[in-house]
């Protein structure tokens, strides 16, 4: 990493006007991981001799690499003990969300007059409960679980195209596209997101669950889109793109076949972390009363609904509370193990 | 003998990391004394910083640590001190030049802040103003110009020359009786370089410090040091007095750094690095560290088997750790002539 | 860029009157007539515009109440709210993260990582709601009322003061809790990052004790990155609000949005998404002032 401002002039990583200065793949992974904007440091002009060192090392280094990356991610992930387990509990749900059908013991309507605001209970494999009508609490969060999972999906889907495009355009375009397509996403970065959501959503999002997925995914491709412009930027000037440049290759090809899958892992690792936001954001419309509607199941409205009989009736809140956590940290631990397993600029610490 | 103003003995410094212990430094032992400059070289990630980093009390902590031997410092035994023991020591006693002037000042303070801090650290009784005063004749005296404008600049204000200057006035500030420069001029370009070791030979005249001189640059060793400790893989494989350093060298490494420098009565075509990789410092070759790129070990058993020990090839003061040291002369011919050079008087003149 | 904000946070509601008439159902004429809306958008949004100035804001569509007065108040309540929550989440968030960062690899350090963790998966309305059960089961078992679970104040204090914390406790914790999980996952990032400086380093080498290097030279410039996260969080925070004044009963303006939404009330909406932008651009150059206040590096540009 080396930066090319003069000694004497001031850095600093904030605003739009900046952005375009900022630059690389290191910014996006010290992003992902959580934050850090670096403090303005002037890094030292590397000598002649050292740079060629260095970029020397270096391709030998991605040679080695190349073999058995794929492998050398696998071993790393699998020592994240964490992210690990949170894939095994992911993989349980999601599979228990997607053959909801045959797995719920009840319909996610369907009503047990004999059993009202029952407590969970092995009887009649009440297991979380039901509510104050007699539906299994259970089967109903189940299927409130799937809507949830298919929203993320399709918003993590969605805006990840989207912020792959404006960012990998911004980031291999440079220059006027970049700083407009960067002010575009900054802007929508400040926006009070979830008002906006709301109104969109009430307005627009008529209650269906793919409705409100496009609307979200509609504010959401900003963090990718940052990410990848900063991948493309870095990896535009580099040596074996400069090289395919000479050789005549078209710029869709240098896109498709040398940056693009150079910035994957950045862009999985966003996505990942697009699934958990959405999750979280898609209950909080529900909840509200103006995301997912009835009868399309969803969790956010499970708990507005048992709200009112919080104190007496304490399943009705928690149960699906706790499966939104449980679904939200597992993949926030999995984009963490991910994130370390993917980031070549990792330090063994 | 004047008493040594530094002393290590088996100095060894390891680090904890993922794939494995590296042992950094090891075994290292040798003096300076005071009014003397040491140039410490050797490739890099052979260990001269962090012996200083270990002299100074900063290794990085918990993974870095002196795992065995002596630091002697004024009579005193370093290793083991506490921290807040060490801190009146530290930019006090003895002081350090760090490689980089451009990230190595505080950035949201004034240079003059940083300089005054220093001062009033180990002065509490110091005023505001004598700081300032002394601080800006520190400025001046390395060569910084209008520095009493300059005393309330920061450090981007500052070029990259001024802020090693900066950097040596403050190091300078409390008169340490061991002086510690860490590649002082790498970052720097040439005609800066020559105004900074400018700098330090006043500096060091002036206070009479025993100095350490860690670089690359063997030009800048000729010019400034008396004596030279070459550093291999950790351990100290060449010790000897510049002459002897740069005209007998008595270690195949040294020897293999002198013909690997440039000179300009040579072809730069026929520039020979030395061939091979540093030695890996988490799993060492048995034997001599230095056996896989060396000419002279084909074929020899010992060099596979036996680590070499620092041995005195004269009866004096210059050390070599070869098992065939005396081997290292008639290599030297050999390759002086195969670059073409006058062996004689000292193929090496040229430098510096 | 300012510039560009403020315009789109006007041109985003115009948009808005478009979509009017799919919804209301009681879109009576005189409503219409009252607001120009039969006429083109963009002089629907001359007079809009001309109510913003000289009619602060205008009126409500149903029953043609004054905007301003209602928002104004809630601005005030929601300040309160906010201020406290973000300060005390400023303040818990940077020593967790000093701290973090100076016992790397700790129990310390991975239990803050893992409350944070927490943090970033826990839904806050989903948090609120569970400090409501848990602050009404203490009061259901022991008679202790250490907070209130709706609204602003009680009808008839004892004590101000303390009666008004007593409603403030939980709204500011919901509030607060998703703030530090973010804000010290920063800090202990950048603390880390400037631990391991050069100019730290020098600091040390210097003589300087463990307590000067850490408050001093490495706190300064820690905080330098927190200052745009925080800035930037705002509009984060405004959504967060939404939720907690809900659950709350907090008379503010994350409540009014909701009512107003709920109704449809699109020159409220309006309104508020105005007032929004505004103070998303406050904070944006309270940031940079006190970013070049922090930093010396840009203070001359
Ligand atoms: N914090 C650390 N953790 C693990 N290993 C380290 C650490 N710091 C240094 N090392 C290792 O210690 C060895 C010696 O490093 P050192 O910095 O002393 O080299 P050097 O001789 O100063 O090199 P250079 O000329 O490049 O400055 C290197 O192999 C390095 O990888
Ligand atoms: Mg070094």
């Amino acid at each position: 990493m080396s930066d090319r401002h003069d000694p004497g002039r001031p850095i600093h990583t904030k605003g739009a006007d900046d952005l375009a200065e900022t630059e690389g793949a290191t910014e996006a992974w010290t992003e992902l991981a959580g934050g850090k904007t670096p403090p303005a440091a002037v890094e030292r002009p590397a000598t002649d001799l050292e740079a060629r060192l260095e970029a020397e090392l270096l391709r030998e280094g991605l040679e080695v690499e190349h073999l058995t990356q794929w492998q050398l991610i696998r071993r790393k992930f699998l020592q994240h003990k964490l992210a690990v387990v949170s894939l095994i509990v992911l993989v349980i749900i999601i599979l228990a969300g997607v053959f909801a059908g045959t797995i719920a013991p009840y319909g996610f309507e369907e009503i047990d007059l004999q059993n009202r605001s029952q407590a969970p209970t092995l009887d009649g494999f009440h297991i979380m409960g039901t509510d104050k009508i007699g539906r299994d609490y259970f089967s109903r969060v189940l299927f409130g679980t799937r809507t949830s999972l298919i929203v993320a999906s399709i918003v993590a889907g969605v805006s990840t195209l989207i912020g792959t495009v404006v960012g990998g355009l911004a980031g291999y375009m440079g220059g006027r596209t970049d700083n407009w397509l960067m002010r575009l996403t900054d802007l929508f970065l400040t926006l009070p997101g979830l008002a906006i959501l709301l109104i969109l959503s009430a307005f627009l999002g008529q209650g269906s669950p793919i409705r409100v997925a496009f609307i979200l995914a509609f504010l959401f491709w900003t963090a990718t889109a940052r990410i990848v412009r900063g991948v493309f930027l870095s990896l535009r000037e580099k040596e074996f793109v400069e090289a395919a440049k000479a050789a005549g290759a078209s710029d869709g090809r240098i896109i498709f076949r040398h940056i693009l899958p150079n910035a994957m892992g950045p862009i999985i690792v966003s996505m990942t972390l697009t699934v958990a936001t959405a999750i979280l954001v898609e209950a909080a419309l529900s909840f509200l009363g103006f995301g997912i509607q009835p009868p399309n199941p969803a969790l956010g409205k499970l708990i507005a609904d048992g709200q009112d009989s919080m104190t007496t009736q304490w399943w009705l809140v928690t149960m699906p509370g706790l499966l939104i956590v449980t679904i939200s940290l597992c993949i926030n631990f999995i984009g963490d193990g991910l994130r370390d397993a993917l980031d070549p600029t990792q330090v063994i610490s | 003998m004047t008493q040594a103003a530094l002393k290590l003995s088996d100095l060894t410094v390891e680090f904890d990391t993922v794939d494995g212990v590296v042992h950094a430094v090891d075994g290292v032992s040798y003096e300076v004394y005071p009014g003397e400059v040491l140039a410490v070289v050797g490739e890099s990630g052979s260990g001269k910083s962090v012996t200083y980093l270990a002299v100074m009390g900063l290794l990085p902590k918990p993974a870095g640590r002196v795992t065995k031997g002596e630091v002697w410092f004024e009579g005193e035994n370093l290793v083991g001190l506490t921290d807040k023991e060490m801190e009146h020591i530290r930019g006090n006693r003895m002081a350090m030049v760090f490689q980089d002037p451009m990230t190595s000042l505080n950035p949201v303070f004034t240079v003059g802040y940083q300089l005054a801090e220093a001062l009033q650290t180990h002065n509490p009784d110091m005023s505001d103003e004598a700081a300032k005063d002394r601080a800006v004749y520190l400025l001046s005296a390395v060569g910084v110009p209008e520095p009493e404008t300059r005393f309330d600049q920061y450090p981007h204000e500052y070029s990259g020359g001024m802020r090693q200057r900066a950097m040596i006035a403050m190091a300078m500030a409390n008169e340490p009786a061991l002086l510690i420069a860490d590649e002082p001029t790498t970052a720097l370009d040439v005609t800066i370089q020559a105004q900074v070791i400018e700098v330090m030979k006043t500096a060091q005249r002036e206070t009479n410090a025993a100095t350490i001189l860690i670089t690359h640059d063997l030009g800048l060793v000729a010019e400034l040091a008396d004596r030279v400790v070459v550093m291999y893989g950790g351990k100290v494989v060449e010790t000897g007095t510049i002459d002897e350093i740069f005209h007998s060298p008595r270690h195949p490494y040294t020897l293999g750094l002198m013909m690997s420098l440039p000179r300009l009565t040579v072809n730069l075509t026929r520039l020979r690095p030395i061939p091979g990789q540093p030695p890996s410092l988490i799993n060492r070759p048995p034997g001599c560290a230095f056996h896989p790129r060396c000419g002279m070990s084909a074929g020899r058993e010992i060099c596979r088997q036996e680590v070499p020990t620092l041995a005195s090839t004269n009866g004096g003061g210059h050390h070599s750790a070869c098992h065939f040291f005396t081997e290292v002369a008639r290599e030297l011919e050999m390759q002086a002539a195969d670059l073409g050079i006058q062996a004689e008087g000292g193929v090496l003149d040229d430098v510096g | 860029m300012l510039i560009f904000f403020g315009m789109s946070l006007v041109t985003d509601p115009i948009s808005q009157i478009r979509l009017v008439p799919d919804v209301s159902q009681q879109t009576i004429q005189n409503i219409v007539d009252r607001k120009h809306l039969d006429d083109p958008v963009i002089v629907q949004y001359g007079f809009w515009l001309k109510d913003v100035f000289t009619n602060q804001f205008g009126t409500t569509m149903l029953g043609d109440k004054p905007i301003w007065p209602d928002l104004s108040r809630a601005m005030w309540q929601t300040a309160q709210l906010v201020l406290v929550a973000e300060f005390i989440a400023v303040a818990i968030a940077i020593v967790l993260g000093v701290l973090a960062a100076k016992k790397q690899y700790s129990f310390f350090d991975y239990a803050t990582t893992t409350i944070s963790f927490f943090g970033f998966s826990v839904p806050i309305f989903w948090f609120a709601l569970i400090l409501q059960w848990l602050t009404v089961s203490l009061f259901l078992a022991t008679g202790f009322r250490l907070a209130y679970t709706f609204g602003l104040s009680s009808p008839d204090p004892a004590n101000w003061f303390i009666d008004r914390l007593q409603h403030m406790i939980l709204p500011v914790t919901a509030l607060a809790y998703v703030s530090i999980a973010q804000y010290s996952r920063y800090m202990r990032s950048s603390m880390l990052d400037v631990l391991h400086s050069d100019y730290v380093r020098t600091a040390k080498a210097k003589g300087l004790s463990d307590r000067t290097v850490t408050m001093k030279h490495a706190l300064r410039n820690a905080l330098i990155p927190l200052v745009t996260v925080v800035a930037l969080n705002v509009g984060a925070l405004l959504g967060g609000v939404v939720i907690t004044e809900t659950i709350f009963a907090w008379p503010g303006m994350g409540k009014l949005f909701i009512t107003a939404l709920a109704r449809a009330e699109l020159y409220t909406l309006m309104a508020w998404m105005l007032v929004a932008g505004v103070i998303i651009i406050v904070f944006n150059l309270l940031a940079d002032i006190l970013y070049a206040a922090l930093d010396p590096r840009i203070r001359y540009e």
